[in-house]
């Protein structure tokens, strides 16, 4: 009778281990039925591969002043023009990709990191410390993000660093709330109980077993989250409150064209750029919330 | 539970928004690690000790922190935000200016919001997986993800500069003066003074940030609409309905649509946030005087007065507009009453 239990866990986990892998396949075969996830995939490895090789293929040094040709329309040696310091607008649009990629992906990973951690412990545990816990996260959705991103990066001094921070003290809440809603919903189910009935300790019920089966809208929003902060970090640099000037940074370039309607292509070009990988990440995350919400996935 | 109850709890939660709103924004401003009467006080100003003497004492800032928020917080509570640096004025004052501007610039946004965003989404929806849905999300999603300050600068660029066919930054021609005010409203208060001329002036000059700034939330209604017309279309009532031979048009009209557009009111409220985050790039960009323009203002002087101020504002506006959503949506839907 005793060994019955043990009996039941040997089988259970090997199994959980070997489902998990086969799912992430399942999930990629599905990724590749929606036409707008590919193409999300595909824009985004390419702006990758041009931030991973930007030192190759830019044709100038993105900091490299000419003076002698200031202001110059797009033409065959600098294909994107020049900006007033007679910087290579070409190449500092590629090395842009150096900076917005990598801070949107860090910034997700760290609030999502922060926002599951909390959320899932606070929807776990339940009562009074959720009850805490979700009305410090309303407080922090009460304020529009860009309205409260500022605040916070004027507050602790201009940069970009300060400026991610602030991005990920915005962010947090939103995930927190998404693992919570999805973690009351998956604790009551039964496989849960089982594993609390053979004394499984709450930490592995949490990790093992709640998580694993709770993070399917993060993922989604994860990816669409990514676009967001890009735009918001970019919105911050605009202001003046992000990247200070040298850097090749998408909207630190574009707030050097803002009084120059003549010279259009100093900011039309970062824009575009930026514009395209947004909208990568989002094809990204519109097709996941498609293939992933059963609600709305095929009719029949 | 019942409506009331629901209701009842929201209000109930309200006050402690607004503590944690305040608090919040308090301890942001007070992570400067610079003397806080030195970002507060002219240098001129700095240099007469009475004046810093009873700033202190009016801002409590030789008591300890949680007792200088309470202070803040008595302040607050009988309208006294304290004053801008960069305006040298209260910011009570400066808002109340500034407030009119970015309703009316958020309400024209919402109207393109509201009026292309949903009948998109509904096309999407109703012809989904052929070209109009391909279509249709191609352009939300370009809304959603263009960089609001560029598509300011480049649609100015283009209409403004280019081809002089619209007015640029500004609510109102330099050489037309302000109508009466009313509302505060340029386009109201200059229909209310019969000014066709300033209407008219005000309309051209309304366009353009107010196209702009709901290009966002017009992309984001469009998906939520789409999404949630699919949900409602997948229901077994809508069996029943075509089962009793009401045409297609019939069962989306009447059956569908009311209940699709349900969860669109939460988007809408939702909405309002990402409008006033995007009216703070837009403002800039247009030269608009409003409420975003200030916060950047303000962030860039490190006005912190006007910062809390500003933020707490907006703060509390939002959670009221969402609050009147949740009601709105409580009304529309009795599923939703069950939860918090």
């Amino acid at each position: 009778m005793s060994q019955t239990p043990l009996a039941i866990d040997k089988d259970a986990f090997p199994a959980a281990e070997a489902r998990r892998p086969s799912r992430l396949r399942l999930g990629l075969r599905h990724l590749r039925r929606s036409n707008a996830a590919m193409i999300g995939l595909a824009i985004i490895l390419f702006w990758l591969f041009i931030a991973l090789f930007a030192p190759k293929i830019a044709p100038y040094d993105p900091l490299e002043q000419d003076l002698m040709h200031r202001l110059e329309p797009p033409n065959p040696v600098h294909w994107f023009g020049s900006d007033e310091l007679g910087r290579d607008i070409f190449s500092r649009v590629l090395y842009g990709a150096r900076i917005s990629m990598p801070l949107g992906i860090v910034v997700v990973l760290l609030s999502g990191s922060i926002g599951v951690v909390i959320g899932g412990i606070s929807g776990y545990v339940g009562g009074a410390f959720d009850e805490l816990i979700m009305r410090v996260a309303d407080v922090f959705l009460a304020f529009p993000s860009l309205v409260l991103a500022m605040a916070i990066t004027a507050a602790l001094g201009p940069g970009l660093n300060n400026a991610m921070l602030a991005i990920v003290v915005v962010l947090w809440p939103t995930y927190a709330r998404v693992i919570r809603g999805q973690v009351l919903a998956v604790k009551s189910r039964e496989y849960i109980e089982a594993a609390r009935s053979i004394g499984a300790p709450s930490h592995r019920i949490l990790l093992r077993h709640i998580l694993p089966n709770s993070y399917t809208p993060v993922f989604v929003k994860a990816s669409l989250d990514i676009g967001a902060a890009i735009l918001i970090a970019a919105g911050l640099s605009f202001i003046g409150l992000g990247a200070p000037p040298p850097i090749p940074e998408w909207g630190t370039m574009i707030s050097m064209g803002r009084q120059k309607f003549a010279q259009w292509w100093i900011a039309t070009f970062p824009g575009l750029a930026m514009l395209m990988v947004v909208m990568g990440f989002n094809f990204l995350g519109d097709g996941l919330r498609d293939l992933l919400d059963p609600r709305i996935r095929r009719r029949g | 539970m019942q409506l009331w109850q629901y209701v009842g709890r929201r209000l109930m939660l309200m006050p402690i928004l607004i503590i944690g709103i305040t608090l919040l924004a308090f301890i942001v401003s007070h992570l400067v690690p610079a003397d806080p009467l030195g970002m507060v006080l002219s240098e001129r100003a700095m240099n007469n000790p009475e004046i810093v003497a009873a700033y202190r004492a009016r801002w409590g800032y030789d008591l300890p922190l949680y007792q200088q928020y309470l202070v803040y917080v008595k302040n607050l509570a009988h309208g006294d935000l304290g004053e801008s640096i960069a305006t040298q004025r209260s910011v009570r004052e400066d808002l109340a200016q500034f407030f009119p501007a970015t309703l009316e610039l958020t309400l024209a946004a919402m109207m393109f919001t509201i009026f292309i965003g949903i009948p998109l989404g509904v096309i999407a929806g109703i012809y989904r997986d052929s070209w109009p849905d391909h279509l249709a999300r191609v352009l939300a999603l370009i809304g959603v993800s263009v960089p609001v300050f560029w598509l300011g600068l480049l649609l100015l660029n283009i209409f403004y500069f280019h081809l002089d066919w619209l007015p640029g930054p500004g609510r109102l021609d330099a050489d037309i003066p302000p109508p009466p005010t009313v509302t505060g409203l340029y386009t109201i208060d200059s229909l209310l003074a019969g000014q066709w001329a300033t209407f008219k002036n005000a309309l051209a000059h309304l366009f353009l940030p107010a196209l702009v700034l709901g290009a966002y939330t017009m992309g984001a209604v469009s998906r939520m609409t789409r999404s949630s017309l699919l949900d409602v279309l997948g229901q077994d009532y809508m069996r029943t309905a075509k089962a009793k031979g009401l045409s297609q048009w019939a069962v989306i009209l009447r059956h569908a649509l009311r209940n699709a557009l349900i969860p669109t009111v939460t988007i809408v409220g939702l909405a309002f946030g990402d409008l006033m985050s995007g009216a703070v790039l837009t403002e800039t960009i247009f030269s608009w005087p409003g409420m975003g323009r200030y916060a950047v203002t303000a962030a860039s002087y490190l006005d912190l007065q006007a910062i809390m101020g500003v933020t707490i504002v907006i703060a509390t506006t939002y959670i009221l507009v969402n609050l009147a959503a949740d009601i709105t949506y409580g009304l529309l839907d009795p599923r939703i009453r069950i939860g918090g």
